[in-house]
């Protein structure tokens, strides 16, 4: 029998996915839920594991089914893969811990063993999405996570009848940039005879001019872009995260649309390569202005909102223009402010959505007219928003700045005209959070709280999970040897490794 | 069938029809069966490319009474679209599940005549 | 390929949706025998299974709860039309460049492909190509796969089973439309016909027979675990089409389904454990047995029949949903005139 840690890569995604089908038999409100708790707490304890050991020995590759790829299906965790499985399992135990009382509210109790499930699929998706080393087979699980995450959001249809219509816009869209990527990567094969991403890597330079793998790199740049919610393609996301049960928010908002920005810095990196990408298909000038656009109208549509969540959704989008912002600048330093901007909005995002998630638990509703005087309702709850809302505008010493801190840095050294501009589109964008916070924060503490609300906190279990998150933000905001540290590392190897 | 590109042409012609009903479409059902020729035109341009000309079907055949050994086509492909078929049945599925409950929630399964009732929502 | 597009554009202009529906079958159907010409035969067999059939079943079975007519003129949509010659005219660019059609020693046939062709025979002993790609090489694939339709029939399972927790004005909403045929679902089936029951009673034996070959049979021709599982899947949609859902539940009730999707895909997950415990990696087969050909064998086996429960059961499940849907309507909306029981 060999050791049990040479098999961690396949653990990662395999317990989730066979934990999915024993979940979806059982009924009951608790059971479902301590199994997908405890898999989750398992993979996290898995991720960190592979991480030591990509630090110590570089990348792991793993061979399903003992076939040497390119023939067979390769596993591969490098530091990129290694950081994206320990954020989205964190995010998800952390989530998890949470959704007890919170789901059993939202969900009704016989079909909780397959929400939970459900869940499960979406999870393994993810993980499976991030560690695998092989172009087709990361359709396949972006399909997991896809239909799991349509089942998913429809679920909010218990509270309100939008869920549907959100999941089957969101079911449209996603499919059609499933399909591009697949057609994307019909063309490559079709041109290098191999699915494997090194091998695609290795043969890439030969055909690097021809006409088809332009195409490609075109519909797989869309695709993504569809998925990962860049402007102009985030139509689907408000709606989604505005209906969906709020723990789903909360874990989608922190880990889905970064599985797509993984997968497009996989692709620009390391399949198409520096030079091709941003020497031949020029995507600098293509990602660049989108981004901009994103941040600048987004937060402007943000502020402009009346329900929480959904200005929380249009902020995701704006945000997204920031990370992908640090992918078009082509510079080591940009693309290590993407990677310490996807953790930090992450853990800082879902924590403003489980705190929304606890507002919703206790007033019934996001809507900031229902929300009056919350601040002295649900004052720890309230005050963990606040915060995490400093950390979104990007306050020094909140994980926001450190984020925004390495974009300045990148735009400046991009020089020029454009760079200056950018920093100050920075500016301008963070000056736009400010106002799009001070509305809540202005309900929440300086309106009268409306007759007859009684003044109550949520339940502990909600709030310490919720409190996790924002003090992991600070924490990460001030002691940032793990995030800026990897991200560092990442970026060199990324810009080196092509 | 095997002159030039003409299954890709025949391709990227199914593949517009296909976006175009979905994009243009208000009938939900419409959409999803727009979905689908997206899906299938996608089956065709793999299949086509993994297709050799005077190739058989990748099953194992004794020797040709002409004593050539067979020309198999390309196993990989036929494989990968297995795969994507099942994917393309599931999204319909889940797609056609959704209708059904916005039919009962909304009354209606038109998208425009949908969205002027979330609006007053 | 003509009559492709011609269905097509069909599908695209006729606006009543049952018709459509039946073109896009006829699409499908098409395009399975172009496959076949295409020597992808197993593709071809799938094709025509599940795009002309199942896929069939369900959009009737969605119109026959929403209706069938849609409902304005459709209008000239010239933003849409310029997104979708945008995106022919960039494919088109590319083809130019493209490795010509049908030539062997194109990228696609002289890479990865050759080591299928030539050693797959020795190395699994499985005539038939696909299946060993399928269930070996690129095993992983396949089980993603089988993951996939678990992962759809949870999902209608959560979607269509959710009892509505409304207040009454919704409950009281109109029943669904049914065109076409009225009385009771549970007498979907025509109760007193004579002859569909004694001809299905015929076929339905048979098509489990066959199914059982096809499941069986992959390894030396056309067929495997899903091809299996849909004409399953199909057999018993007959008998419940003809005899009733109540019938057909009373063969196979909604407990043992969800039991039997949880159990294809532990059964095929539970191999590739089994061969990690052997001291194999994941899904190796090679380890399951003294002979690596003989490992082999056993292990595709094994997980065929892990796709065939899988997709019978998910198949099942989401036809009853669809088809059982207006009942849980009916139920939920007696429940419901008790105040207070759901919510809470």
């Amino acid at each position: 029998m060999t050791a049990l840690s040479s098999q961690f890569p396949i653990i990662v995604a395999i317990v989730p996915l066979l934990a999915a089908p024993i979940c979806a038999l059982f009924r009951g409100t608790t059971l479902p839920w301590a199994i997908t708790t405890i898999i989750s707490g398992i993979t996290f304890y898995v991720s960190i594991q592979l991480m030591i050991a990509v630090i110590q020995g570089g990348p792991i590759s793993y061979e399903l089914g003992g076939w040497a790829p390119p023939w067979g299906i390769e596993y591969v965790v490098d530091l990129l893969s290694g950081f994206m499985l320990i954020l989205i399992s964190a995010i998800s135990t952390g989530v998890l811990l949470f959704s007890r009382e919170s789901i059993t509210r939202e969900v009704p109790d016989h079909q909780l063993g397959l929400f939970f499930a459900a869940y499960l699929l979406a999870l393994t998706g993810m993980l499976g999405i991030c560690i695998t080393g092989d172009a087709f087979n990361v359709f396949v699980f972006l399909e997991i996570m896809s239909l799991s995450s349509y089942a998913l959001i429809a679920m909010g249809a218990n509270e309100d009848r939008r869920a549907l219509t959100a999941a089957f816009q969101y079911l449209i869209i996603g499919t059609v940039g499933a399909s591009f990527y697949l057609i994307g990567v019909g063309l490559i094969y079709m041109m290098t005879g191999t699915l494997n991403i090194a091998d695609i890597a290795a043969r890439f330079p030969e055909i690097e001019g021809a006409r088809p793998i332009l195409a490609a790199a075109g519909f797989i740049v869309i695709g993504l872009a569809i998925k990962l919610a860049l402007f102009p393609f985030h139509v689907w996301l408000p709606n989604s995260y505005t209906y969906a049960p709020s723990i789903i928010t909360a874990f989608f908002a922190g880990t889905a649309t970064k599985v797509g920005v993984y997968l497009l810095i996989r692709f620009i990196f390391t399949v198409f390569g520096v030079n091709y990408s941003f020497g031949g298909l020029e995507l600098t000038d293509i990602l660049l202005p989108l981004a901009v656009l994103g941040f600048l109208s987004m937060s402007v549509v943000a502020i402009y909102q009346t329900n929480i969540k959904r200005l929380l959704a249009y902020s995701s989008v704006a945000q997204l223009g920031y990370i992908i912002l640090g992918i078009a600048l082509a510079s080591e330093s940009g693309l290590m402010a993407t990677i310490v901007h996807i953790f930090n909005h992450a853990i800082v995002k879902s924590g403003l959505f489980l705190s929304v998630g606890c507002m919703f638990y206790v007033a019934g509703s996001v809507y900031l007219k229902d929300l009056h005087g919350i601040g002295r309702r649900m004052p720890v709850t309230t005050f963990g928003f606040v915060l995490g809302g400093l950390g979104l505008i990007g306050v020094p010493l909140t994980p926001g700045f450190i984020s925004k801190w390495y974009l300045v840095v990148a735009s400046i050294e991009h020089g020029g005209v454009i760079g200056y501009g950018l920093v100050a589109l920075l500016m301008v964008s963070s000056l736009l959070a400010v106002i799009y916070i001070w509305r809540v924060v202005e309900v929440a503490y300086f309106r009268d709280i409306p007759e007859g609300a009684e003044k109550k906190e949520a339940p502990l279990s909600m709030l310490v999970p919720t409190w996790l998150f924002i003090a992991a933000s600070f924490y990460f905001g001030i002691e940032t040897t793990f995030n800026v540290g990897i991200a560092k590392a990442t970026a060199a190897f990324l810009m080196g490794g092509s | 069938m095997s002159f030039g590109f003409f299954n890709y042409w025949i391709f990227i012609i199914l593949l517009m029809i296909g976006l175009y009903t979905v994009m243009s479409r208000s009938n939900l059902v419409k959409k999803m069966i727009g979905l689908s020729l997206f899906q299938i035109s996608v089956f065709l341009f793999y299949i086509s490319m993994g297709k050799i000309d005077g190739g058989t079907a990748p099953i194992v055949v004794e020797t040709g009474a002409d004593g050539m050994a067979p020309v198999y086509s390309n196993p990989l492909p036929h494989v990968l679209i297995l795969t994507a078929i099942v994917v393309g049945i599931a999204t319909t599925a889940l797609g056609l599940s959704l209708v059904v409950r916005i039919r009962e929630t909304f009354g209606t399964i038109d998208e425009d005549e949908i969205l002027e009732m979330e609006d007053k929502d | 390929m003509l009559l492709l597009i011609a269905g097509a554009l069909a599908v695209l202009s006729v606006r009543n949706l049952f018709v459509a529906t039946m073109l896009l079958g006829i699409v499908s159907f098409t395009m399975a025998l172009i496959f076949i010409s295409l020597d992808a035969v197993d593709v071809a067999f799938t094709e025509a299974a599940v795009g002309a059939g199942i896929s069939t079943v369900l959009y009737i079975g969605t119109l026959a709860l929403v209706g069938s007519q849609e409902r304005e003129k459709s209008k000239f949509a010239p933003g849409p039309l310029a997104v979708c010659l945008a995106v022919g005219a960039v494919l088109y660019y590319a083809t130019y460049e493209m490795p010509r059609y049908g030539q062997p020693d194109n990228p696609v046939h002289t890479h990865v492909a050759p080591r299928y062709i030539e050693d797959s025979p020795t190395e699994i002993g499985v005539p038939n190509m696909v299946t060993s790609v399928l269930a070996s090489y690129r095993g992983y694939d396949t089980f993603g796969e089988t993951t996939v339709i678990f992962t759809a029939g949870i999902g209608v399972l959560l979607i269509l089973r959710q009892r509505r927790r409304r207040k009454k004005e919704v409950t009281t909403e109109d029943p669904p439309l049914r065109d076409g045929k009225g009385g009771s679902i549970s007498g979907l089936g025509s109760a007193h016909d004579l002859v569909p029951h004694v001809i299905s009673k015929l076929l339905v034996p048979f098509i489990f027979v066959f199914a059982l070959y096809v499941q069986f049979h992959g390894d030396y021709g056309p067929g495997g675990g899903f091809q299996a599982g849909v004409i399953f899947a199909a057999g018993i949609i007959l008998y419940a089409l003809v005899f009733g859902l109540d019938f057909a539940r009373a063969v196979v009730n909604e407990k043992a389904i969800l039991f039997l999707i949880s159990a294809g895909v532990l059964l095929y997950g539970g191999v590739g454990v089994v061969s990690m415990l052997l001291g194999g990696n994941f899904l190796d087969y090679n380890v399951l047995s003294s002979d690596p050909v003989a490992g082999q064998h056993l292990g595709i086996l094994l997980v065929e029949l892990g796709v065939g429960i899988t997709v019978t059961a998910a198949m099942l499940a989401i036809f009853y949903a669809f088809v059982g849907r207006p009942e849980l309507l009916i139920e939920t909306s007696t429940n419901a005139e008790q105040p207070g029981k759901e919510r809470n």
